[in-house]
């Protein structure tokens, strides 16, 4: 299993490298003089040229590249020009609310979506299974956007149940029952396509599953039925909704930017889309890499968690 | 086309979706010619009047913009958007897939390692960074969706490509001197073109809900030009005082994602033939019983008792009698075989024994199963698995698919001792190791650790074999246990069973189509065709003076060591199929000496102390 680990880890490595020369290359794209660009057009030439010195602008391509990875491989995202701090410390400020939206979120789909998938199944075609079908159905096609917008709508402006927006309360607040009251809405949002992509999914792993003649050995052998689908058929149906849930913790991490904007949720996606307005080209540059590595690494451990699963794989 | 066309409308789910889209199309279509407003002109002291309101069907927003034309002009932007990004997406994804895959090789290698890179970042992120690049704006945004999406439509394509490259139609071309744009364009492009289209409409619907997220985030289209998401932007800031400007674009892009959505998955199943058949109902835990079912008492004494058993299919509309009246007995210690070619129903009969006849589509519509004084069909769930692997054990076929490919081997017998006594984990893995030594598994200690993969063919079989044991089980039934093994591991196996069964006082139930097995280990016999049995009786007198001319046959099928003389004989012609039997005896088609009174209704089992046959000119008269 440890071998396996550092396999797994090494090759990561050429993933991250080309995520980097990716988003070096998007940014490399910027049409016309990128410090123009950052500073406007009333800039004086002499800002302009120290601007394009300050970001290595004036070298070729390829070492601009190199100098931004090895600047970046020591901790120097660079600095951002709206905010006036350093990229990383906003970065990682602003990641952990995402983290804790996006984490929170990813538990939610990945349980309730497994379980409504198991329940579907086991009742095939009776009245459980078509209300989940027809839930998941509406819940895979509503913007999640507009999801919350109109959850704010209902439970915190006409019911008053949950605060409208934020991470914390402004006054009092800053404890976790607080924290908890502001993360209802927006990692219910964020959760639900992923939560309808993942019952869909594990519905019919589980029914591929519960045909197969393991399961009926399962049953001669006088395993109580709940044990059978709940024990037997989910590990069994795991091996194929594990790589679905890795593929949709990309889908809720990024899926994140919409619903920090419709809750005002000081996350990293948030930050991208002011940056992105503002021309705050290397804040952008910084947190794109930064995420998608998280993403990589966060494969890694699906990957690691599929072959602890499956002993199949071999490791 | 015409019945893919109908499959897909049957589907009630997908012919709303096209209904729904097809509105919101024509709708999109008129709107040019409808008498509208126009969705730009900004009247500040007609802001946020409510749907409803003169002039307004829809009300306005908070410039004084009529709604409903802001909405039906913002839809359209959105569909001809999100079309256009699945249009680009599609042509240059394919066209990279395509090449990659014609060519294969390191332009392969190099193309798809890229299109991982690219698929290795979290979707809208990339989206993202493409628009910080370009700047906002609806075609940067619209650039943006479409080059997120080319990795989807390279690898896929790659991957059909791949598999058509290598036909002989391609290589053909290639003699024939054709050039690669032209064997691409000519002869790969037809064959994949359907592919690329459905994966163009599955992903459509994503793209409009990614193009409209991006007009959301202020990203996409710009005032005063709104698509869809620009609308639901703006009306952010007035969604507690007019929510209704929120609704009517949310609604719009959910009702067009949706409706996408629906018939995307209508094309889905129409194109799979799995659900086609509607095979993908999966097993209940008990076999259903009909309700017009009666009880039938046990003719025989014996331990377990079947009477007058009935089981059958239900598919569609058709009826597969797999069981059709099969009455027998089994006494403690006995070994009774069940023989048949595959089709005669002679697994079912076992399976059904326990209600595990996997239903839909099995039900049992009539007859008992008599055990311990109780009849198990139609038992409550909690009774029957009581005694399911307690007192009644299952020996199956391939035991590589009937055990559990992630559980231990030790575990998954420790787990059928504690799903009948309530003992603690480390006495039922000493119990688990016993039993593993009794079925001489060398070095059981390490290999209760394994896995069923792990472990050989015979290896695996004593593993069924000790799990079928592990309860001291009065009856044990045997489903073709030794039929996937090589012919040294089966007579061990049934050296196995023949010292269990003497050690243990076990009756075995033991289903085979091989005389030769039957010979050497059981007692009575039974001979199953088309769900009914032709011949019962002791093995020796069966063998010796088969009264049927099907068991005669079936005997004559077994090759002999050592005598040269027997000419050896396979079946002319295929077991029936049991939907549609005609009346009389069903070997009748096969057999020399049928004529036609064997064509003419029921022919009873007939015969006494325990020999039976089921033909009107057996081989051997029956005293």
């Amino acid at each position: 299993m440890g071998s396996y680990i550092i396999k797994r880890l090494i090759s990561a490595i050429p993933v991250l490298l080309g995520i980097t020369i990716i988003v070096f290359l998007i940014m490399a794209m910027i049409p016309g003089d990128p410090a123009t660009a950052i500073l406007g057009s009333y800039a004086t030439p002499e800002n302009v040229a120290r601007l394009n010195r300050d970001l290595g602008l004036d070298a070729p391509l390829v070492k601009r590249y190199f100098i931004w990875l090895g600047n970046m491989l020591t901790g120097d995202f660079g600095r951002s020009y709206s905010l006036n701090r350093p990229v990383l410390d906003e970065i990682t400020e602003r990641f952990s609310a995402t983290l804790i939206l996006a984490g929170v979120s990813f538990v939610l789909c990945s349980i309730l979506g497994i379980l409504a998938g198991v329940v579907s199944a086991a009742r095939q075609y009776g009245w459980a299974d078509k209300l989940i079908t027809l839930t998941v159905l509406v819940g895979i096609s509503v913007p999640s956007f507009f999801l919350g917008m109109m959850m704010i709508l209902l439970f915190a402006v006409n019911l008053r149940w949950l605060p409208v927006s934020g991470m914390y309360a402004i006054y009092g607040g800053g404890d976790l029952p607080d924290l908890l009251r502001h993360l209802i809405m927006p990692s219910l949002a964020l959760s639900v396509v992923a939560t309808g992509v993942i019952a869909r999914l594990a519905r019919s792993a589980m029914l591929e599953v519960l045909r197969q003649d393991f399961i009926r050995t399962a049953r001669a052998k006088g395993v109580p039925e709940r044990r059978v689908i709940m024990g037997h058929a989910l590990r069994a149906a795991m091996v194929s909704i594990i790589p679905v849930l890795g593929i949709q913790a990309g889908f809720v991490l990024s899926g994140s930017v919409y619903i920090e904007i419709v809750f005002q949720w000081p996350g990293i996606g948030r930050m991208l889309v002011d940056a992105i307005l503002t021309r705050d080209i290397l804040l952008v540059q910084g947190g794109v890499v930064f995420v998608a590595a998280c993403y990589v690494i966060f494969n890694i451990i699906v990957d690691v968690a599929q072959g602890m699963l499956d002993p199949r794989i071999k490791t | 086309m015409t019945g893919f066309l109908k499959l897909l409308f049957r589907n009630r789910l997908a012919a709303m979706g096209a209904v729904i889209l097809g509105a919101i199309l024509l709708l999109v279509i008129l709107t040019p010619i409808l008498p509208l407003q126009n969705p730009d002109v900004t009247a500040t002291a007609d802001r946020f009047q409510r749907p409803l309101s003169p002039g307004h069907l829809l009300g306005t927003d908070h410039l004084g913009r009529d709604l409903l034309a802001r909405l039906l002009y913002g839809t359209r932007l959105s569909l001809i958007v999100g079309v256009a990004a699945a249009l680009i997406a599609g042509i240059i994804g394919s066209a990279i897939g395509i090449t990659a895959g014609y060519f294969g090789g390191r332009l392969d290698n190099i193309v798809m390692r890229g299109v991982d890179m690219l698929m290795a970042f979290p979707y809208i992120l990339l989206a993202l960074a493409i628009v910080a690049a370009l700047g906002p704006g609806l075609m940067n945004a619209l650039i943006a969706v479409a080059a997120v999406n080319i990795p989807f439509f390279a690898r896929n394509i790659r991957g059909i490509t791949v598999g058509l490259a290598g036909r002989e139609f391609i290589d053909a071309a290639k003699l024939s001197g054709m050039g690669h744009t032209r064997i691409i364009l000519t002869e790969l492009l037809p064959n994949v073109l359907p592919v690329i289209i459905i994966a163009m409409s599955t992903t459509v619907g994503w793209m409009i809900l990614e193009t409209a997220g991006l007009s959301f985030l202020g990203l996409g289209s710009q005032p005063p030009q709104a698509d869809l998401g620009s609308m639901l932007g703006e009306a952010r800031s007035s969604l507690i005082t007019s929510p209704y400007v929120s609704l009517v674009p949310g609604v719009m892009i959910f009702l067009i994602v949706m409706s996408i959505n629906l018939l995307g998955d209508g094309v889905r199943d129409a194109l799979d033939p799995r659900l086609r058949s509607g095979a993908l109902s999966r097993p209940l835990a008990t076999t259903l019983v009909s309700g017009a079912r009666r009880p039938v008492p046990p003719a025989r004494d014996g331990l377990l008792q079947i009477a007058d058993l009935r089981t059958q299919f239900h598919v569609g509309s058709r009826i597969y009698k797999a069981v059709d009246g099969v009455s027998l007995s089994v006494r403690p210690g006995e070994c009774l075989g069940i023989i048949g070619e595959s089709g005669s129903g002679k697994s079912v009969t076992a399976l059904s024994l326990m209600g595990l006849v996997a239903s839909p589509p099995g039900i049992i519509t009539g007859g008992s199963v008599w055990f311990d004084g109780r009849d198990m069909i139609g038992a409550p769930y909690e009774d029957l698995r009581r005694i399911r692997g307690d007192r009644v054990a299952y020996i199956f076929q391939d035991p590589l698919s009937t055990l559990h490919p992630l559980y231990r081997i030790g575990d998954q017998l420790a787990e059928a001792i504690q799903a009948h006594h309530k003992i603690g984990k480390a006495e039922a893995n000493e119990r688990a190791l016993q039993l593993l030594r009794d079925v001489r598994i060398p070095n059981p200690e390490s290999r209760v650790r394994n896995y069923p993969h792990e472990m050989s063919g015979g290896m695996r079989q004593r593993v069924g074999i000790a799990m079928a044991l592990v309860n001291d089980p009065a009856v044990i039934i045997a489903d073709e246990p030794t039929t996937a093994l090589d012919v040294t591991v089966q007579a061990q196996i049934l050296m196995l069973l023949e010292d269990l069964r003497r050690e243990r006082g076990l009756a075995i139930v033991f289903i085979t189509h091989d005389f030769g097995v039957v010979g050497q280990l059981c007692d009575r016999v039974a001979v199953m065709y088309a769900g009914r049995i032709v011949e019962e009786g002791p093995t020796a007198e069966v063998l010796a003076r088969p009264s049927h001319p099907y068991t005669k046959r079936l005997i004559a099928c077994v090759p002999e060591l050592g005598q040269g003389r027997r000419e050896m004989a396979a079946i002319a012609g295929l077991p029936p199929v049991v939907s549609d039997l005609p009346p009389g005896c069903a070997f009748a088609p096969r057999c020399d000496k049928a004529s036609d009174s064997c064509r003419k209704g029921d022919i009873a089992l007939s015969g006494s102390g325990g020999r039976a046959v089921r033909c009107l000119f057996p081989e051997e008269a029956l005293t």
